[in-house]
């Protein structure tokens, strides 16, 4: 990468909502992917009995991790809305700016509440 | 006003200029009283100044915008701005880029026309109001500036990826009925390369200065290529 | 990868993201079913074990991560890490493997 301007720093550079949407995104996906594999063993403890899986049961009613599911959850909804938004765009007749409204609005409402109903 | 300038090659650095303010002025104006009163060695591109060639393309407050059409009032803070070379794209000296990739990956694009008739055909008849002319219409406008290159965030992670100006050309091609070398011009631009690795931030959508939207070809495309690989012709 | 692999991966994140919004609305629903409910093992046991509906849904749904994260994982490691070459492929090979073993022996330890 010789000669490129990649060294050339200069002012923060404020950026448009779809680049925030595809950020959190992707973001959102890389976290749910370190997840999913933590929360398949989890469940697979059922396969140790009941007692295992109660224990565990047990474990997720603590404050911290309470905190850290509502996280997950709201990661979902982010990376579903998120994800939504890239279909509409691929596969419907274009609008330019509806998407990106449409997708955070979606995306909020929907995070919003579930994250609700699940502190609740 | 206080104008920081890049100076030098990718090894270069800001260089500040007190430059006097007046009440109308564009950037390539600041930019050229710089190189005539100041700094004589100052390379920097410019040829209409009145925003049809898109040569003066450079990078303002890190936005890739055309200086010529870029009004002081719009882009100073503090009485300071900054102005660079094109992201993206290898300096040559300051403000000035090596453009040959940029327009190499359009070629490889397959960004060419390529018909099929010859001159004892009668001539090809394209309907204006046709839903693939209309389609091609709002997007022949591109005059190679470069901004949107600049402004993609995938251009910057992926050096092999096409770029939004090329692949906006390949889908007015691609919807162009007089096109004799289509199912070439879907392979060249599927993949990783290609459409595939758009991610849809629309950074080139909302720089284009004449209002195009690569990120609607580049979906165009998408669509096109998964007809072609539907129908086992990809 | 050739252009017509690409475009296959392609379509299969996009298909696998399509049964995903499906079942991650569903499955969601449930949670909070059961989260409201303060179910204990044994009660979520006894309600999910031998029934073959859900059995089918949460396998198609363990299907259908296995194929979308990998996909997504490899454009972060090609875009981010710059990681290129058959060690990714292999890397995105094996955690394939993995999501697909640990998936359905999640739904077997839940539903069967």
């Amino acid at each position: 990468m010789d000669g490129h301007a990649s060294g050339v720093r200069g002012v923060c550079v404020k950026k448009e909502s779809s680049y925030w949407v595809a950020m959190v995104h992707r973001v959102s996906g890389i976290a749910l992917t370190l997840f999913v594999p933590l929360h398949f063993w989890a469940l697979s403890q059922a396969l140790e009995g009941e007692a295992r899986f109660d224990a565990f049961l047990a474990w997720t009613r603590e404050p911290l991790v309470k905190l850290a599911e509502w996280g997950i959850v709201l990661a979902l909804a982010a990376h579903l809305a998120g994800g939504l938004r890239v279909l509409a765009l691929e596969f419907l007749p274009w609008r330019d700016w509806q998407k990106t409204l449409t997708a955070c609005a979606a995306g909020l409402t929907l995070a919003a509440g579930l994250a609700f109903a699940l502190a609740l | 006003m206080k104008v920081s300038v890049w100076k030098g090659g990718a090894g270069g650095s800001f260089r500040e200029f007190d430059v006097p303010r007046l009440p109308s002025q564009t950037v390539l104006d600041v930019v050229t009283y710089i190189q005539r009163s100041l700094d004589p060695t100052l390379a920097y591109r410019y040829a209409c100044r009145v925003g049809m060639c898109g040569s003066c393309a450079m990078t303002v407050n890190g936005v890739p915008r055309w200086t010529c059409r870029t009004h002081v009032d719009k882009v100073l803070r503090n009485e300071r701005m900054e102005v660079g070379p094109l992201k993206n794209l290898p300096v040559i000296r300051d403000l000035v880029t090596d453009m040959r990739e940029f327009f190499d990956k359009w070629a490889r694009a397959k960004g060419q026309f390529k018909g099929g008739l010859t001159r004892r055909d009668d001539f090809a008849r394209v309907a204006p109001d046709s839903e693939n002319r209309r389609s091609v219409d709002v997007a022949i406008e591109c005059i190679g500036c470069g901004v949107c290159y600049s402004a993609c965030d995938v251009v910057s992670w992926n050096p092999d990826y096409l770029g939004p100006a090329a692949l906006n050309r390949a889908w007015t091609l691609a919807r162009d009925e007089r096109v004799a070398d289509n199912a070439e011009r879907l392979r060249a631009v599927a993949g990783d390369a290609g459409v595939h690795s758009c991610h849809t931030h629309m950074s080139c959508t909302e720089r284009c200065p004449k209002r195009l939207s690569p990120t609607a070809g580049i979906a165009g495309l998408k669509r096109e290529i998964l007809k072609s690989a539907l129908k086992g012709e990809l | 990868m050739s252009a017509r692999g690409e475009t296959l991966l392609w379509m299969a994140q996009r298909a696998s993201a399509a049964v995903l919004a499906v079942c991650v609305v569903v499955h969601l629903a449930v949670i909070i079913y059961a989260v409201q409910g303060g179910l204990s093992a044994a009660e979520i046991l006894g309600r999910t074990r031998g029934n073959a509906a859900w059995f089918a849904f949460y396998a198609l749904f363990a299907l259908a991560v296995t194929v979308h994260a990998p996909i997504g994982l490899r454009a972060v490691l090609i875009e981010w890490l710059g990681w290129r070459g058959a060690s990714r492929t292999w890397f995105l090979v094996l955690f394939t493997a993995l999501l697909a073993w640990m998936g359905m022996r999640a739904v077997f330890a839940v539903f069967a």
